[in-house]
C-alpha cells in the first residue's frame, strides 16, 4: 500500500460556537487514507459523517488532535495550497443559470489562475481532461442548468477533477440519483482512485454499493466511533451488524443484506435450483418465510419446474398440490392453506 | 475525449464578448448624446456637438444649459447607473439571490435616515432645500446622506467579518434597514409639513440636482468604487457555487466578502447620497445583462452591467423629461414603471423555462 495522503490522530471533531462554546461529536478518532484508495465512509443517519468530512477539508476547524496532509499540519497550508491539494463534491445542488459546463468545470483551476484568473494552455488541458475522464467531453457546451441530476454530478466532479488534487472529498454525491446514476457515479469514483494517484473519500448511504467499489470503509457509529477496513473484514469481525444494527432490523452477513426480524417464521422446503430458484428463495423470505432445503412431511413443500420464462411452481402441503404459474400465486396459495 | 458528431465543443470566440461590450458602449453613447439634445429647450445636436468641442454657438444661454446642466446631469445619470447595475450585480451573485439589490443590506435606509435628520429634525437645511439652488443645502444634503450610509456599511463591515452566513448578514441588512426606516417615519411624524415635502422631494430621487462642485466629488468615488471590482470577477465566479465551494477553490471568502461590501456600498452610498434613493436600476440591470449576454460569467457581466446600467438610467432621465413637454417626472417614477414590470417578465419567463428563477 502507498504512503498514506491524509492521515487523523486523535482527532475530535464538532461544532464551536463564536463564544467558545463546543459540541463533541466525536473524540479520538485514527484514521488514513492512501493515494489511489477508494474509501466509503459510512454509518447511520446523523452520526456526524458531513462533520468529519467538513473538517478534513478544513471547511470546519479540527477541535482537537491533528490532521496530516502529506505529513504537514491541515491548519499551516494557505487555503489556495489546500485548494490545490483537496477538492471537494458537496450534496447541495448547485443553483446556476446560464453558465456552461466548460465554464463550471474551468472553475476549478481558480487556485492555479492568479488575481485576473488568467487561464493557460495547462488550464484548458486539465478541464478538457476532466471533462473526459468524467465522461461529460460532449455537454461541453449545454448549460448547467439543462442537465439532469446524474448529468449534473458527473460535471460536479469533473470540476473538482479539474483542481487536480491529491485527495478528492465527497459528502454523498449519489443521494438525487436513481439506481443506475448511483452505480455508474460510484464505479467512476472507484476507477478515478484508481487510475492515478489521487485518493478518494466519500460518505454514502448506499451500503450495498460501497460494499462492492470501495477498497476500504470507514464505518461511523452512533457513538462517534470508526472501525476501518475492507468491506469483508467489517463484515466478519461483526461491525457491519453491531453498527446497523436496530429493533427488528438485523444484518444477515451470509446474503450481505438486511432482514427484518420478526416472530417466528414458518419454515418452508425449497427444491429448485437456478435463476428461479433463487428468486424463488427471495421471494419466501421476503414473505416472511425461513427457507429450508430439506424438511419433513410435515412441512410445506415447493418444487420450481420449467426453464426461462415458463416456468411452474408446485406447493405441497398436509396433502393438498397446488400448481401456480407465477410466484405471486405461489406466495397466495401459501397464505390460504396456512 | 469522445467525439460525437454534431454536438462536438466549439470554442466560443473572444470576439462575441468585445462584440456585446462594443454594442452596449455605443448605445451608451447614442443615450448620452439624445440625452444632451433633448429637454424643455430643443438644442440642434449640430450645436451641441460644437458646444462640447468648445466651438462659440449661436446663443449664449445654450452653453450655459449644456454644460451647466445637460451636461452634469447626463455624467451624473450615467456613473449613478453604472455605480447601481454593477453594486447590484455584487449583492445578488454574493447572496445568491436573484432579487437583490444594491440598497438590500439597508445602505439607503441609513441614506434616508441621515437626510431626513437633516431636513426634518435640524430644519434650516429644509428652506434651503425647498429653493433648490444652493449648492451648501444641496452639499449638506450629500454630506448628511453619506453619514447615514456610512454608518449602515460599517455596522455591516464590523457584522460582516464575524458572521459565517450570507443569510444571517442579509437578515441583518434588513433588519439595520427597518431600524433605520422606523427612525425616519418617526421623524416624519413629528414634522411640519413643508419639511416633509423637502424630505419626499429628495425620495423621489433626482439627476439634475448635482453640480459640477459636487460631481468632482461624486464622479472620483464612483469610479474609485468601480475600479475595486477589476478584482472580483474571480471570487464572484467562485461564489456562484457558493460560499463553501468557493473556499475549497481557495477563495478568502471573508476578505472577499469585506471587500465585496465595502464596494457596493460605495457605489450604492455615493448615488443615494446625491442622487437620492434610486431604485430598480441595481436590481433589474444585472438580470438584463444575464439574459441578454448568457453567460454568468463576471469577466463579462461587471463591464456588461456598468455600461448597460449608465445607458438606462440616460433614458430613464430622458423619458422622466416628458420630451416636448415641460413636465418633469421623479427618475424614480420612471425606473418603477418600467423597472417592475420587467421584474415580474422575467419572473414569470423563468417560470416558464425548465429552470427556477436564479442568478
Amino acid at each position: 500500500m502507498n504512503a498514506p495522503i491524509l492521515s487523523a490522530r486523535d482527532l475530535q471533531i464538532g461544532f464551536q460556537s463564536s463564544h467558545g462554546s463546543r459540541k463533541l461529536i466525536a473524540s479520538g478518532l485514527n484514521l488514513e487514507l492512501c493515494a489511489g484508495e477508494f474509501v466509503c465512509l459510512a454509518g447511520p443517519n446523523g452520526v456526524g459523517k458531513s462533520t468529519l468530512l467538513r473538517t478534513l477539508t478544513r471547511l470546519q476547524s479540527v477541535l482537537g488532535g491533528e490532521v496530516l496532509l502529506k505529513d504537514k499540519a491541515l491548519h499551516a497550508y494557505s487555503s489556495k495550497e489546500l485548494a490545490g491539494l483537496v477538492s471537494i463534491v458537496l450534496t447541495e445542488h448547485v443553483q446556476v443559470n446560464v453558465m456552461r459546463v466548460r465554464e463550471l468545470v474551468g472553475l476549478g483551476r481558480s487556485p492555479y489562475t492568479g488575481i485576473f484568473d488568467s487561464r493557460s494552455r495547462q488550464d484548458d488541458d486539465a478541464v478538457q481532461k476532466a471533462l473526459a475522464l468524467t465522461d461529460v467531453a460532449h455537454l461541453s457546451d449545454r448549460f448547467v442548468q439543462e442537465l439532469s441530476d446524474g448529468e449534473r454530478q458527473r460535471v460536479m466532479i469533473a470540476r473538482a477533477l479539474a483542481q487536480e488534487p491529491l485527495l478528492l472529498v465527497l459528502d454523498e454525491p449519489t443521494a438525487f440519483l436513481d439506481l443506475p446514476g448511483r452505480i455508474s457515479i460510484m464505479h467512476l469514483l472507484r476507477d478515478l482512485a484508481r487510475g492515478h494517484q489521487q485518493a478518494v473519500l466519500t460518505s454514502t448511504h448506499d451500503l450495498d454499493l460501497a460494499m462492492r467499489t470501495a477498497d476500504r470503509i470507514w464505518l461511523m457509529n452512533r457513538n462517534g466511533e470508526i472501525s476501518q477496513g475492507s468491506p469483508e473484514d467489517l463484515v466478519l469481525n461483526g461491525q457491519f451488524g453491531r453498527t446497523f444494527s436496530q429493533a427488528n432490523l438485523r444484518y444477515n452477513a451470509l446474503t450481505g443484506q438486511f432482514e427484518e426480524e420478526g416472530g417466528k417464521a414458518l419454515p418452508v422446503v425449497l427444491r429448485a435450483e437456478g435463476l428461479a430458484g433463487a428468486w424463488t428463495a427471495r421471494a419466501l423470505r421476503r414473505a416472511g418465510y425461513e427457507v429450508l432445503v430439506e424438511g419433513g412431511q410435515e412441512l410445506p413443500i415447493v418444487e420450481v419446474e420449467g426453464q426461462g420464462a415458463s416456468n411452474c411452481w408446485r406447493l405441497t402441503w398436509q396433502g393438498i398440490t397446488r400448481e401456480v404459474s407465477s410466484i405471486y400465486a405461489l406466495l397466495a396459495a401459501l397464505l390460504e392453506l396456512a | 475525449m469522445e467525439a460525437r458528431p454534431g454536438i462536438m465543443p466549439t470554442v466560443r470566440k473572444p470576439s462575441t464578448r468585445s462584440w456585446a461590450l462594443g454594442l452596449f458602449a455605443l448605445i451608451l453613447v447614442a443615450a448620452f448624446v439624445v440625452s444632451l439634445s433633448l429637454g424643455s429647450v430643443s438644442i440642434p445636436l449640430k450645436e451641441v456637438f460644437g458646444i462640447l468641442l468648445g466651438k462659440p454657438t449661436l446663443r449664449a444661454s445654450w452653453t450655459t444649459i449644456i454644460l451647466n446642466f445637460r451636461l452634469t446631469k447626463a455624467l451624473t445619470a450615467a456613473l449613478a447607473g453604472a455605480a447601481l447595475s454593477v453594486a447590484g450585480l455584487q449583492m445578488q451573485t454574493m447572496f445568491r439571490n436573484p432579487l437583490a439589490d444594491p440598497f438590500i443590506l439597508g445602505i439607503n435606509s441609513g441614506a434616508s435616515l441621515g437626510v431626513a435628520l437633516a431636513v426634518l429634525a435640524i430644519g434650516a437645511t429644509g428652506s434651503i432645500l425647498l429653493a433648490g439652488i444652493s449648492t451648501a443645502g444641496d452639499l449638506g444634503l450629500a454630506l448628511a446622506a453619506s453619514i447615514g450610509a456610512g454608518l449602515v456599511l460599517g455596522l455591516i463591515l464590523l457584522v460582516g467579518r464575524q458572521v459565517k452566513n450570507p443569510t444571517t448578514l442579509l437578515i441583518l441588512g434588513l433588519m439595520f434597514g427597518y431600524a433605520a426606516s422606523a427612525l425616519t417615519s418617526l421623524l416624519i411624524y413629528f414634522s411640519l409639513p413643508e419639511r416633509i415635502q423637502a424630505y419626499t422631494v429628495w425620495s423621489y430621487g433626482s439627476f439634475s440636482g448635482v453640480t459640477w462642485g459636487q460631481l468632482m466629488v461624486m464622479a472620483p468615488v464612483i469610479l474609485a468604487g468601480l475600479a475595486m471590482t477589476i478584482f472580483l470577477p474571480k471570487p464572484l465566479n467562485a461564489l456562484l457555487l457558493g460560499e463553501e465551494y468557493a473556499r475549497s477553490m481557495g477563495v478568502d471568502v471573508r476578505w472577499t466578502r469585506v471587500f465585496i461590501l465595502l464596494s457596493a456600498s460605495i457605489l450604492a452610498g455615493t448615488v443615494t447620497a446625491f442622487c437620492g434613493p434610486i431604485g430598480f436600476i441595481g436590481v433589474a440591470v444585472p438580470h438584463l445583462c444575464r439574459n441578454l449576454l448568457r453567460s454568468a460569467n463576471h469577466k463579462l457581466l461587471l463591464p456588461a452591467s456598468a455600461l448597460l446600467g449608465a445607458a438606462l438610467a440616460l433614458i430613464a432621465d430622458v423619458l422622466a423629461q416628458l420630451p416636448g413637454s415641460q413636465f418633469v417626472l421623479p427618475i424614480n417614477v420612471v425606473t418603477s414603471l418600467f423597472g417592475a414590470p420587467f421584474v415580474v417578465w422575467v419572473i414569470i419567463r423563468q417560470r416558464k423555462g425548465r429552470t427556477s428563477f436564479s442568478i
